[in-house]
This record gives structure tokens, C-alpha cells and sequence, in this order.
């Protein structure tokens, strides 16, 4: 079996005259969290749309094994279907109907909407559609997870409650995941290990790597000194500073 | 106030509304503000339906007009819809016919009342082709409308999950589209329903078109007023029928959020 399921090797890309990556190189291990911050514009959707091969590369080359699925920034639950249908659709290669029904209950408990099972969307709030689109991309034999800024329209204290949620499924079904987020704070407090990207054409301006159990408060030492440094790395906190408050914490 | 208040009075105040509509007919009759001939009693008009029913020409003539409705509107949904689809999805074709589309669908379509009476005739025929030369263009751009509307996502949550071509068009497309172009099939109904009124006094030998025409030619105005009444009320009965179409739970979402 492959141990490194996700794997960029010298992937050049621009869309015309922009340049978005040169010359990128990424490995991802199997059962890593990775997560991916960097200036807005610079190219991080754009990294999840390689690994999906939603989009080809250049030059370089992209290997991805297993079956991926993302889970978008903005809604992506068909609005004409139910909670327990959108789910479904992850179980759609499952001939076994019993089998179907059994993944479904499951799944529709660990994300606590078993009452909601029937409801649209629409009649559901921001943080329990979220639940839906993780549950979709969840269910099934799925290998790997992107994650493109899958919180961002919620308000804080939700996303708060959904990095909880997500950590608390990712340790019932381990998967391979990278969250592009623009919340460094998430970053910290879910991933394994954070790459920091350069303004366009992207490079990884460096790593940080968190071997902390999950879930995380906000207010870890590790997680707050993590955040301070990541900021100092994108030129948002002086070093300096960075380096005190990583003392006080 | 509670929602059962509501949903209680809201279907009591209509009745009030027509109740007093036909009060103040009866009081402008009795006035006798017009003569009778001219503005017939909400009386006079009551005989004139029970005549029109027992020789069986209101029969006839709501037959025939939905008939002609059903066939040109139902042909302009089916052929409409497609190519409302197949102009959505491929960009090049929407540029090159949507100014066409847009020219035709800005013809009134009794202007071609003369080329229908030519080509087809008196009778069922050029109605149908009137109702749907009024009903197709507008079927189209509205698919065309729905269609660019769908979010892109929507395509690659599709594309994740291993639809196929025909899963995308018939699991994706369409229900996308379905709020909107239930919308749309609303206003073209009753435009159909306009235009074959219109189109039975010119080109018609039966329908309530030409009901209206005749009692205009016999200036028996109880029975002109008969043909409007059933023409309102038919256009009301078309268009709850096609509301209904909006409470299917899979297409809520469109009116709901």
C-alpha cells in the first residue's frame, strides 16, 4: 500500500501570465492531517484542484491514490435532496442495500442528525449542513479528504464547535486530509502538519509540525505558539514579538 | 397571529373580495348607470349561463379552447425545455441564437394571425401554432436563465461522485432548474391562456375566443361577460394547478430560501 497517497513533484501552473506554482514539490503520509495557509490569491484552492485533478498541471507531475473527496467552501449539498440522500450519494459504488442502510444509520449518528434525516438543506443551519457535507465526503471507502476552507461562512463560535466535530469524526474514520484554510488558528488546531505558501507563484515558505492529539482547545500552548509563529512566518507578527509570546504561553 | 389564522383567513378573504365585486356590479346595474344592453345585470348574466350550458356550447367551447392550450403549450414545454438545456450548456449556440430567441420572443404573437390563418386555416391548427409560437420562446430563455444559474459546484460534486452524462442532466440539470422553470411555466400558462382568446376570435370556429366574438356580433352582452367570467376563472383553476407543482418537496428549496 502507498504511504504517501498524495504526492506533488515539481509542479509548475499559471493561468496565463500569473503564475501559481513553480517548480512545487508535496508529499502527504497516509493518515496525515495537513494544512495549508498562505496569503489570499496564492494558489491554495488551486493546490486541492491538482490533487483532485480537477485541473492538470504543466509540468510535473501529480500522483493521488485512492479515492478522493472534497468538501467545498461554499454549499455543495443538492438543495432538491434530503440530508440521508446527500449522504447517499458517498455510498452510490455500494451494491449491498442493507449494507447502504447500515453505513447510512451510522453515519447520521455520528454526526447526531439522525432527526434531520429527512429534512432539506435549506431547513438545516450553517453548522449542520457542514456536518452533512463532511458526512458525504466521510461515508464509503473514501482515502483522502480535501478540505477547501470548509468552515469559512460560519461564525466563530460554530466553527469552533465544527473543529470538534471534525476531529471527533476524523477518530472514528481516520482519513488522509488537507485543509486549505485562511484561519490560521484552525490550522493549529487541527492539523498534524502546516504548510505555510508564498504570495503567487507559491513556494512553501516553511512547515510546522504539531504532534498533539486531537481535539485541541484554541488555547493550547502549543496551538498559541504555533498561531504566533505562523504569522511572524507571513510578515502579520514581528518575530520578536512572536518569539515573547510563545514564552508567555 | 398565529399561522392557522392566517391560512384561515386567507381563504375566506378572497370570497369577500368576489362578494363584494359582485355587489357592486349589482348596485352599478341597478343604477342603471349604462343601459342594460351594454352592462348587463349580474342576473341577466346568470340566465345567459344556464342558456349557454343546456344548448352545450359552454361545453364545447371550454373544451375546445383547453384543448388548444394543452396541445400548443405542452408542445412549446416539450421542445422548449431541451433547447432551453442544449442553449445553457453550450455557450457558443447561446451566443449565436439568443438574439433570435429574444426577437422572436418580443413579437406579440397575434401578429401572427394572418400568416397562421394562411398557412393553416380556420380552426385548431392555427390556434395551436399561435399558443405555441406565444408559450416557446419565453420556455427557452427561461431554461437558458435556469441553466446558467446552477452553481458550478454542483457539476463537481457530480463529477466526485462518478456521475455519468445522463446522471448529470437528469439528477443535476434538471431538478437544479426545476424551481425556475416552474416559475416560468406559471407565466407562459397564462399567457397561452390569453393568446387563445385572442387568437379563437380571429382564427376560430368554436372556443370561448369565439364565443366572445359571436355575442359581440349578436351584441348579446350577458353572454359576452358569460365568456369572460369562465375565461378568468379557467386562468385561475390553470394557474393553481401549476402551483401545486411548486409544493413537490424536492423543489421547496427554490421558493423557500
Amino acid at each position: 500500500m502507498n504511504d504517501k497517497p498524495l504526492r506533488l513533484e515539481d509542479v509548475s501552473l499559471s493561468f496565463g501570465s500569473v503564475g501559481v506554482f513553480r517548480r512545487l514539490s508535496l508529499e502527504v503520509t497516509r493518515g496525515e492531517f495537513v494544512a495549508v495557509v498562505g496569503p489570499s490569491g496564492c494558489g491554495k484552492t488551486t493546490l486541492l484542484n491538482l490533487f483532485s485533478k480537477f485541473i492538470k498541471p504543466e509540468t510535473g507531475r501529480v500522483e493521488c491514490a485512492g479515492r478522493v473527496r472534497m468538501v467545498y467552501q461554499h454549499d455543495s449539498l443538492f438543495p432538491w435532496l434530503t440530508v440521508a440522500e446527500n449522504i447517499s450519494l458517498g455510498l452510490r459504488d455500494l451494491n449491498d442495500d442493507s449494507e447502504r442502510v447500515r453505513q447510512l444509520e451510522q453515519m447520521m449518528h455520528l454526526i447526531r442528525l439522525e432527526e434531520f434525516a429527512n429534512h432539506y438543506p435549506h431547513q438545516l443551519s450553517g453548522g449542520m449542513r457542514q456536518r452533512v457535507e463532511l458526512a458525504r465526503a466521510l461515508i464509503g471507502d473514501t482515502d483522502v479528504l480535501l478540505l477547501d476552507e470548509p468552515f469559512s461562512s460560519l461564525d466563530y463560535l460554530t466553527r469552533l464547535r465544527m473543529r470538534n466535530e471534525l476531529a471527533r469524526m476524523l477518530d472514528r474514520l481516520p482519513r488522509t486530509v488537507v485543509l486549505v484554510t485562511h484561519d490560521i488558528e484552525e490550522s493549529a488546531q487541527l492539523a498534524d502538519r502546516i504548510i505555510v505558501l508564498s504570495e503567487r507563484p507559491a513556494r512553501i515558505c516553511c512547515e510546522f509540525h504539531l504532534n498533539l492529539e486531537r481535539p485541541r482547545e484554541p488555547t493550547h500552548p502549543r496551538v498559541v505558539e504555533t498561531v504566533h509563529k505562523i504569522l511572524a512566518e507571513m510578515g502579520l507578527e514581528h518575530k520578536a514579538s512572536a518569539a515573547r509570546s510563545s514564552l508567555v504561553s | 397571529m398565529t399561522e392557522e389564522k392566517i391560512s384561515s383567513r386567507a381563504r375566506i378573504l378572497p370570497v369577500v373580495v368576489v362578494l363584494g365585486a359582485l355587489l357592486m356590479w349589482a348596485a352599478l346595474a341597478q343604477f342603471r348607470l349604462f343601459p342594460e344592453s351594454v352592462f348587463p345585470s349580474p342576473a341577466a348574466v346568470a340566465r345567459g349561463f344556464v342558456e349557454e350550458f343546456r344548448n352545450g356550447r359552454l361545453v364545447d367551447d371550454v373544451v375546445a379552447s383547453l384543448f388548444r392550450v394543452t396541445v400548443g403549450f405542452a408542445l412549446a414545454v416539450f421542445t422548449g425545455i431541451p433547447a432551453g438545456l442544449w442553449l445553457g450548456h453550450h455557450a457558443r449556440a447561446r451566443i449565436a441564437f439568443l438574439p433570435v430567441v429574444n426577437f422572436f420572443r418580443s413579437l406579440s404573437p397575434l401578429a401572427w394571425i394572418p400568416f397562421a390563418i394562411l398557412w393553416f386555416g380556420i380552426g385548431d391548427l392555427p390556434t395551436v401554432f399561435l399558443i405555441f409560437m406565444a408559450s416557446f420562446f419565453p420556455v427557452v430563455l427561461a431554461t437558458v436563465a435556469a441553466v446558467a444559474n446552477i452553481p458550478s459546484v454542483y457539476f463537481r460534486v457530480a463529477r466526485d461522485y462518478g456521475f455519468s452524462n445522463n446522471e448529470v442532466l437528469t439528477k443535476v440539470t434538471l431538478p437544479a432548474i426545476a424551481p425556475q422553470v416552474i416559475t416560468s411555466l406559471r407565466v407562459t400558462a397564462g399567457l397561452a391562456w390569453l393568446v387563445v382568446v385572442a387568437a379563437e376570435m380571429i382564427a376560430g370556429r368554436a372556443g370561448l375566443g369565439f364565443a366572445i366574438w359571436d355575442a359581440r356580433n349578436g351584441l348579446r352582452m350577458d353572454l359576452l361577460v358569460c365568456g369572460m367570467i369562465v375565461i378568468g376563472v379557467i386562468g385561475v383553476v390553470i394557474d393553481r394547478v401549476l402551483l401545486q407543482l411548486t409544493r413537490i418537496s424536492s423543489v421547496r428549496w427554490g421558493y423557500e430560501r
